[in-house]
């Protein structure tokens, strides 16, 4: 993979921020947008802009064809067996809200168990919180190994038959662990529990395979990887799917409608009521296009090699404390001796490098790491070995700065 | 490399502030308790306040968070100490305005050490952890104007 022709597919990544040039490293916040995305998403509003799967005129039916089009594309890319499993939505939120709005509350009854982990979004964790309550079924937690890894006995010992949902991160947005979904899954089945994977993390970087994975339901935001926002997927399994009623209902997603009652449409359209994230769906469909060009394993070996780089550069760093387990995806988080992250994050903001700081909407596990907020720095295929040389040069200037003021 | 405009942020008596904060702790007699939170971040302040004749008696915090949302509490309890609650609300509209770059003047009001933080209104990322504790102050002393 050669990053400098990459980059040139990314304006953005082209300009000064504070008199420096840019360093951006928060692309698992989200990430940046490549030429061919911006290109698809002005081609569509300026020659084929009209609603879908409405109207009989020729913009219609080019809007239509785009937007299955783009629908076909996210099929193939997660090898599902049918277009029928793939749902889009807003985003991740919106798609792990879909399952636990729909199935967990159609399925779910007092006595059940819906597992999760503390590593988990907020986006995986309130809406079971929310079923859990709404079901009377219980949230358990498995619990994490020191280094932040989960261990399969752990799974064994945790989930029993009366779980009925394992919803789990593929990989974690703090720790960077990569979890054992096709293990996890294979556990969870022996119990007769469905798997939920919250996929945000993972589909950016690495191809997923849902057949090979086994996984019942997995969702992850377009945004994440080079496409638009207000754009995200949801699949399921079909005869999940088949089974599940729609949480929103309107336009789009009727089949007959009579004074008091109506019919749904098929899959996917039955769960995507109103005018649908056109736009954005050709976005993603233009992304995935993108990252497979380049394709998904010359990107992940990539990253693994910055990755590799950017700890034994950081590790360098005395006072420097990496959270998370050796084996990870492409993101560091970290504290700087007694600087708080906000602090550390504007000093480097000002030598124009961009990362995150706060508790990246983990709660619970900034209280398993027993911190209150952290830094994290995440990397995507523009990144660069200079880049992770800035951030360290930049992170020995901000222990400088500040032992200096405090 | 030059640091200057990081300067303006983190002028030395915000430092001090951070480092040695005043009024940090409860209050035994606090007859107000307000916990704010920014959610986007995890700043955290409980601000113990003990008001009465219309006067604040005591105030102190406790909580954590970066420099600049530690050091502006501990400069809040300072300036408001001891004030006639309508002159704590007059010094915290004025913060507000500072913080949007705005000039105001409040008469001979005893500001304590609070325009050290002007700085922070060419930083849009960090407003809000200065305005943290203003915001707990203001809670707190229009929910006792009600009770
Ligand atoms: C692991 C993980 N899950 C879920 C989400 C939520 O994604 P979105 O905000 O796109 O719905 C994120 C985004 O930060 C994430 O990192």
């Amino acid at each position: 993979m050669d990053v400098r022709s990459v980059r040139e597919q990314f304006p953005i990544l082209h300009q000064q921020v504070n008199g420096h040039d840019l360093v951006y490293l928060d692309s698992t916040a989200t990430s940046q947008k490549p030429l061919p995305v911006l290109e698809a998403v002005d081609e569509y509003y300026r020659k084929h802009n009209s609603n879908v799967h409405r109207g009989v005129h020729t913009l219609g039916t080019r809007a239509t064809d785009l937007y299955e089009g783009a629908r076909e594309k996210v099929r193939a890319h997660i090898n599902a067996k049918s277009t029928a499993e793939i749902i889009f939505t807003r985003g991740t939120t919106a798609s792990l809200n879909l399952v636990a709005q729909s199935y967990a509350r159609q399925n779910l009854k007092e006595g059940d168990e819906i597992v999760i982990t503390p590593m988990e979004h907020h986006s995986n964790i309130i809406p079971w919180q929310q079923a859990a309550k709404f079901t009377g079924a219980t949230l358990t937690y498995l619990p994490l190994q020191e280094d932040g890894t989960i261990s399969l006995e752990d799974v064994k010992q945790t989930i029993t038959t009366n779980t009925k949902i394992v919803a789990i991160t593929h990989v974690s947005n703090v720790l960077g662990t990569i979890n054992p979904i096709k293990e996890i899954a294979k556990i969870a089945h022996e119990h007769g529990a469905v798997i939920v994977v919250d996929g945000a993390q993972a589909a950016p970087h690495s191809q997923i395979d849902v057949q090979d994975l086994d996984c019942d339901f997995y969702a992850f935001s377009g945004h994440k990887m080079c496409a638009p926002t207000g754009i995200g997927v949801l699949y399921g399994k079909q005869e999940l799917l088949e089974n599940m009623e729609p949480i929103e209902f309107g336009g789009e997603m009727i089949d007959f409608v009579y004074s008091h009652d109506a019919t749904w449409k098929d899959l996917p359209w039955k769960f995507e009521g109103g005018t649908p994230i056109i736009a954005g769906a050709i976005g993603l469909g233009a992304a995935i296009d993108f990252l497979n060009e380049i394709g998904m394993e010359q990107i992940e070996a990539y990253e693994n090699k910055l990755i590799s780089y950017a700890l034994e550069r950081l590790s360098e760093i005395e006072g420097l404390t990496i959270y998370g387990p050796k084996e990870r995806a492409a993101l560091i988080t970290f504290n700087l001796d007694s600087i708080h992250p906000h602090d550390v994050s504007t000093v480097l903001d000002s030598q124009g490098i961009a990362i995150r700081a706060g508790h990246h909407c983990a709660q619970p596990l900034m209280k398993w790491l027993d911190v209150v907020a952290t830094a994290r720095a995440s990397f995507y295929l523009y990144n660069t070995k200079e880049e992770v040389d800035r951030l360290v040069d930049g992170l020995i200037k901000t222990k400088e700065y500040f032992r200096h003021v405090i | 490399m030059s640091f200057s405009n990081l300067d303006t942020l983190y002028r030395q008596v915000i430092m001090d502030h951070y480092k040695h904060p005043r009024n940090r702790g409860v209050l035994d007699n606090s007859d107000l308790i307000v916990e704010m939170n920014n959610p986007s971040c995890g700043d955290r302040i409980m601000l113990h306040l003990h008001v009465a004749d219309g006067e604040i008696k005591d105030v102190k915090f406790e909580g954590e968070g970066c420099s600049i949302s530690m050091a502006s509490a501990s400069m809040m309890t300072q300036a408001v100490k001891g004030k006639k609650v309508s002159d704590a609300l007059s010094i915290s509209s004025y913060f507000s305005k500072m913080m949007i770059g705005e000039e105001v003047d409040v008469g001979n009001l005893d500001l304590a050490d609070i325009q050290a933080l002007q700085g922070v209104s060419k930083f849009p990322a960090r407003i809000r952890c200065a305005t943290l504790a203003w915001e707990a102050l203001e809670k707190g002393v229009n929910h006792n104007d009600k009770s």
